[in-house]
This record gives structure tokens, C-alpha cells and sequence, in this order.
């Protein structure tokens, strides 16, 4: 084990903490995943984004071995995904989409029986146990059955439990389905926190955009199994063109030529009596929009100034809003499951 | 940051942790563990001693029409003693012991184990739908060990209550054969374990891939009935049609329930005993196989 580690550390340096190369997984005639390519960097952190059914769950199944390719290349720490799967196992944490924790036991004992899983000796286990729960703030109830936490307590133990195997690559799958916007926030104050104490790659699904954009440094948007775009969510936001202004005037003429002209305006469209206008730096291109009507007198009567979101990048690759695509019963099954129990 | 080569470990860590899990389930649930205990006392005291089969046959339950010249007590006292000689002789006959109680009782510990066997496979449909499995999966744990795992489990439990049966039943009134020591005991552990062995990995191969539990629970209802049935549990094979005897030959249910009573109620007949070791020995050898095979298969899907 020792030999094999060293002599892949020396690799390592000019490799990509995971690598995925024309993944691609069929069910019968289902293609869940279709030729998916990416490659995770050191210490990012990154996120696949896309709606129920996409395939992001499908490609961390493969990535962490629990499915098998039915085409394509994947691995993780250079270890080979198919050929590999016990080394890939050993070196990565999984904090799966369902509340995987045991409710009849004690969020002591759940933690401890993950680290049985690893083979981690007691001693040290009870000791990394302990810190990682003081780290996610369940000490007061480590003794607490499971049965008793909420939803956000059951995600804090999850991450707990990923993580007692000290993992250089985290996979979350959906780490906030279900749970209310506020404990929402918290999750990603502890994923962030985490990402610090440890130092590790992080690999995340997610279908809320905003989720996405809080806590990703670079982005995946995935669609009917194939990846769209990948960029930072700034990258992705940017390159739709810029800020959108939407300006009325009172006057009763077309000033679109005139808009054309200030300088960072893309595109101008007129639009139900209010211009819609693609323009760089909105906050700077705003005033200058103003100033050019101002001084052939037109007066401005309505002015909005709009970032695009991730949503608006989401539109402009699938055509579509994020919405919830047509999935299989099994899926439906469990994810209503988990929202249940984060709702307890 | 990793410390994998700190981790002693060796091809079956994690077993323990994985049993204990499940057994813990049971252990620390009173009302389970309760209702696990309670439900062969029933069946023992609604089967084994309302189903009185010994009583069909005693003088009480045969009357006489009248005899003129009626019989001198002493007659009538020889009349006794040959219907309770006839009685011992057709139940000896049958059932080989006097008594239907001892026969069925140990009925009840192989129908103890079918039943307890049964829920392993419903536990690894309960494991998938939770994400436990899936969770367990992405840990370095190996494949045969989780199926292990649920193996050892259901077998411990079902040796626990075949042991407890057997003291209830010896509390009711089980008559111990001629030739029991308290060692035959260890035989029984020994043939339950190979049994419950057999059972929880056909359970498992049949519920490996199921992703909801009605399927597998009927198949398994379906199987369930005739394995009973379609043995010496309640009744011994002899007195079956030929067809239904052909199916008890080859269900392992019947040697495993022979073997328990040539063990604690027979005069131990050591060949028989022998072939009905070797039987469910094989049986289990190929089941788990079979179950091993299909989690290598079915679990990294």
C-alpha cells in the first residue's frame, strides 16, 4: 500500500485530481450519461448542475464505483475508476444525496460503523469521531439517536461520516436536498469549512442554481446527460453578454441608434415601448446611456439594471428553465424520502 | 492527508461492523426482539399442542357399541391396554416418537430459521432504498462482505431462537430421545447454521437487484410455504403422495428438521444423520456460491 501511494504521488504533479473522458452509462436503451469529458483540478471545488434526471447522480455513481461505464474513461487520483475500485474507494468520501445514517443508532455510533467501513482502528476513529463532530457542531447530541435530528443535523453528520476516512476528494451528491433556505446556507458555511480544515478536491451535484454559484469555483451544467458548458460561474455569467438595462422614455420616437452608440452597448432591442439592452460593465454603461439621451432631450422614465444570474446561463444552453425532467420511479421514491426525513 | 496505509485492514474488515448493525436492530429493540421470541412460543402452543394427533387414537376417543354379555373388568382393562399399545404403536409408527409435540416442536426451530432467514432479503431492499447500500459501496469494504454480512446476521439470530426453542419447548414438555447427550445440542447449532446459511443467501439472490419490496415478497411467500409444506415439519413424508414425497426428497428443509429430531427426540440413527448433514452441507455450498456470484455481479451495477 505504502509503495503504491509514493510512486503515485510522484504522478500526481502533472495529473488532474479526477478525470473523465467520454463517461458514458446506458440503462437498456436509457443513455443516462452520454460522453461526458471534464477534469477536476486540486482544490476546486466542482459542481455538476442540471435537473432531476440529467445524469449528475449517474456520474458520481461511476466516478466513485458503484456503477460500471458502459463506456469511456474515468479516473480519480490517477487511480482507474473500473480497474481500480479499491484504491479509488480508499481515498475518497461520499456523502450521498439520502440521509444514509443509521436512525437506531447514536450519531456517535453512525460515525463510528463508517470508520469500521474503512477499517480505521478504533482509537484512532473514536478520536477523529469526536473532532469531526465538534467540527460540525453535533457534539451536544453525539449520544442522541439519529431518530431525534433534524434535517440539518442529519446532512452535518453525513459530512461527518465522509470524512472520517481523512478523503482527498469529497463527492456531495445534492448536499442540501430538501432542507430550508437557512439551514441551506449553513450547510455551505460547514462544506466550506471543511474544504479548508482539509484541503480537498471537492466534486458536487446540485439542481439550485443558487447553490451553484455560492459554493462552486467552476461549473458543469449538465442536460439529458451531456455537459453543455463548464466554466466559473463569473466565466459562464459573462459570456452571455454583459449585464441586461431595460430603459422607458416618454418620448414617442426610436432611440435605438442612438443607444447603439455609447460605448460597452451590445445589442439593442425595443421591445413593447422599453428597450432591452445587452450591454459590459452595466454599471458603468448605465449613466453613459442616460447622459447620450439626456443631451438630445428625451427624459427616462423607467430604468432597470439586471446581473444575469446562473439561471439566465441555464436558459441560454438548454433553452430551458431548471426544471424537474420526467424521472424514474425509484428516484422519485428516494429523493421524496430524503426530503421527508430533512423535514422531521 | 490520506492515511490508508495506517489502516490496518484486511479482506474482511468491516464484517463485524455490518453485522452488528443488523443485529443491533433486533438486540436493542425490545419490542422486535420481544415479538421475535413470542411469535414460536405461539405457534409451538397453537400447533404442538392443539393439533393433540397422539389423543386421536386414545380409548377416549373411540367408542364401543354396546357388547352383551358385557365385558368382565378384566376384559375391559386388556381392551385398555391394547388400544394404548395400538395408540404408541401407530404414533411410533408415524412419527417415530409417542409424542406429536416433541415431533412438531422441532418443526418450529427449522420454521423458526425460514422465517428469520427471510428477512435478510428484505433488509438489503430496505439498505438500497435508504442509500445505506450505495453508501457502503463506495467504501473500500468488499462486495462478499456486505452479503457476509447479512448472512451471519440472520444466521446468529436464528440460532439464538432455535436455542431458545428448544428450551421452551423442553419447558412444555419436548421428551428428549434415549440416545440424547447434551452434546447433540452443538449439533443442532451446527446443522441450523448451515441451513440459515443457505437460506439467507437464496433470500439474498433472489432480492439482490430489486429495488422495491412487494416483489421480492411475494416470490419469497411463494417460496416460503411449500419449502414448509412440502417437508417432514409437521408430518412425516411417508404417508405424502408420491409427488409431493419427490419434492420433500429434494427440499433441504427435510433433512435439516431430520437431522434436529435425529439429534434431540430419536434414537439417533448415524447414517441417516450423515446423509442429512451432507445434504443441507451441499445445499448451503452451492446457495451462498451462487449468492456470492450474483453480488460480485449485481452490486456494482
Amino acid at each position: 500500500m505504502r509503495v503504491q501511494t509514493t510512486s503515485f504521488e510522484v504522478e500526481v504533479k502533472n495529473m488532474h485530481v479526477i478525470e473523465a473522458n467520454n463517461l458514458t452509462k446506458r440503462f437498456g436503451t436509457l443513455v443516462a450519461v452520454d460522453h461526458v469529458s471534464f477534469s477536476v483540478e486540486e482544490g476546486e471545488i466542482f459542481g455538476f448542475l442540471g435537473p432531476n434526471g440529467a445524469g449528475k447522480t449517474t456520474t458520481i455513481n461511476m466516478l466513485i464505483t458503484i456503477f460500471k461505464p458502459t463506456e469511456g474513461k474515468g479516473s480519480v487520483l490517477g487511480f482507474d475508476i473500473t480497474r481500480q475500485g479499491n484504491n479509488v474507494r480508499n481515498v475518497i468520501g461520499v456523502v450521498p444525496q439520502e440521509y444514509t445514517a443509521d436512525d437506531d443508532l447514536t450519531g456517535l455510533e453512525n460515525v463510528l460503523l463508517c470508520a469500521d467501513l474503512y477499517g480505521i482502528p478504533r482509537n484512532v476513529a473514536k478520536e477523529r469521531a469526536m473532532d469531526l463532530l465538534k467540527l460540525v457542531e453535533l457534539t451536544d447530541f453525539e449520544d442522541k439517536k439519529v431518530q431525534t435530528y433534524s434535517g440539518g443535523m442529519r446532512r452535518r453528520l453525513e459530512l461527518a461520516c465522509g470524512l472520517i476516512n481523512r478523503p482527498k476528494v469529497l463527492f456531495l451528491d445534492e448536499p442540501t436536498l430538501g432542507l430550508d433556505v437557512q439551514t441551506r446556507t449553513a450547510t455551505w458555511n460547514y462544506i466550506r469549512t471543511l474544504k479548508k480544515e482539509f484541503g480537498m478536491t471537492l466534486f458536487m451535484t446540485t439542481h439550485y442554481l443558487e447553490e451553484a454559484d455560492a459554493l462552486c469555483d467552476r461549473v458543469a451544467i449538465i442536460d439529458h446527460g451531456k455537459i453543455v458548458v463548464i466554466g466559473s460561474p463569473e466565466e459562464l455569467k459573462h459570456s452571455l453578454g454583459g449585464d441586461l438595462i431595460t430603459l422607458a422614455i416618454k418620448e414617442n420616437e426610436d432611440v435605438s441608434g442612438l443607444i447603439q452608440k455609447v460605448e460597452h452597448v451590445k445589442e439593442v432591442r425595443k421591445e413593447d415601448g422599453s428597450y432591452r439592452i445587452k450591454a459590459e460593465i452595466g454599471e458603468v454603461t448605465t449613466p453613459s446611456i442616460i447622459e447620450a439621451l439626456r443631451k438630445k432631450g428625451y427624459t427616462v422614465t423607467r430604468l432597470s439594471l439586471t446581473e444575469p444570474t446562473l439561471n439566465e446561463v441555464y436558459l441560454e444552453y438548454t433553452g430551458r428553465s431548471l426544471r424537474d425532467a420526467e424521472e424514474s420511479r425509484e428516484n422519485v421514491m428516494t429523493q421524496r424520502m430524503t426530503m421527508r426525513r430533512a423535514r422531521q | 492527508m490520506s492515511e490508508t496505509s495506517n489502516n490496518s485492514k484486511s479482506r474482511l474488515h468491516g464484517i463485524w461492523a455490518l453485522t452488528n448493525r443488523e443485529l443491533k436492530k433486533w438486540y436493542k429493540e425490545p419490542v422486535i426482539f420481544f415479538l421475535s421470541i413470542t411469535q414460536p412460543i405461539l405457534w409451538m402452543g397453537l400447533l404442538g399442542k392443539a393439533m393433540n394427533i397422539g389423543a386421536v387414537f386414545t380409548s377416549s376417543s373411540i367408542s364401543l357399541p354396546p357388547i352383551t354379555p358385557p365385558l368382565t373388568p378384566q376384559q375391559l382393562q386388556q381392551l385398555g391396554v391394547f388400544f394404548t399399545d395400538l395408540q404408541s404403536n401407530i404414533m411410533k409408527n408415524a412419527f417415530n416418537t409417542n409424542d406429536y409435540f416433541s415431533f412438531m416442536s422441532v418443526g418450529m426451530i427449522a420454521f423458526t430459521a425460514l422465517f428469520t432467514t427471510m428477512f435478510s432479503g428484505m433488509s438489503v431492499v430496505w439498505d438500497r432504498r435508504l442509500g445505506f447500500l450505495n453508501k457502503v459501496l463506495s467504501t473500500p469494504v468488499s462486495r462478499a462482505v456486505i452479503i457476509f454480512s447479512k448472512v451471519l446476521s440472520a444466521t446468529l439470530r436464528s440460532m439464538f431462537q432455535a436455542g431458545l426453542i428448544i428450551v421452551i419447548a423442553v419447558a412444555f414438555g419436548l421428551k428428549f430421545g434415549v440416545t440424547f447427550t447434551p452434546l447433540n445440542i452443538l449439533g443442532v447449532f451446527a446443522i441450523i447454521f448451515l441451513i440459515c446459511v443457505g437460506l439467507s443467501s437464496l433470500f439474498i439472490a433472489i432480492t439482490i437487484r430489486s429495488t422495491r419490496i412487494e416483489t421480492p415478497m411475494a416470490v419469497v411467500n411463494l417460496i416460503n410455504l411449500p419449502m414448509m409444506f412440502a417437508s417432514n415439519a409437521f408430518f412425516p413424508t411417508k404417508f405424502m403422495p408420491d409427488w409431493l414425497q419427490t419434492i420433500a426428497k429434494f427440499n433441504p428443509m427435510t433433512y435439516t428438521i431430520d437431522a434436529v429430531r435425529q439429534l434431540l427426540i430419536f434414537n439417533t440413527d448415524w447414517a441417516q444423520l450423515g446423509l442429512d448433514f451432507v445434504c443441507v452441507g451441499i445445499f448451503a455450498v452451492i446457495v451462498a456460491t451462487i449468492g456470492i456470484v450474483l453480488s460480485w455481479r449485481y452490486l456494482t451495477k
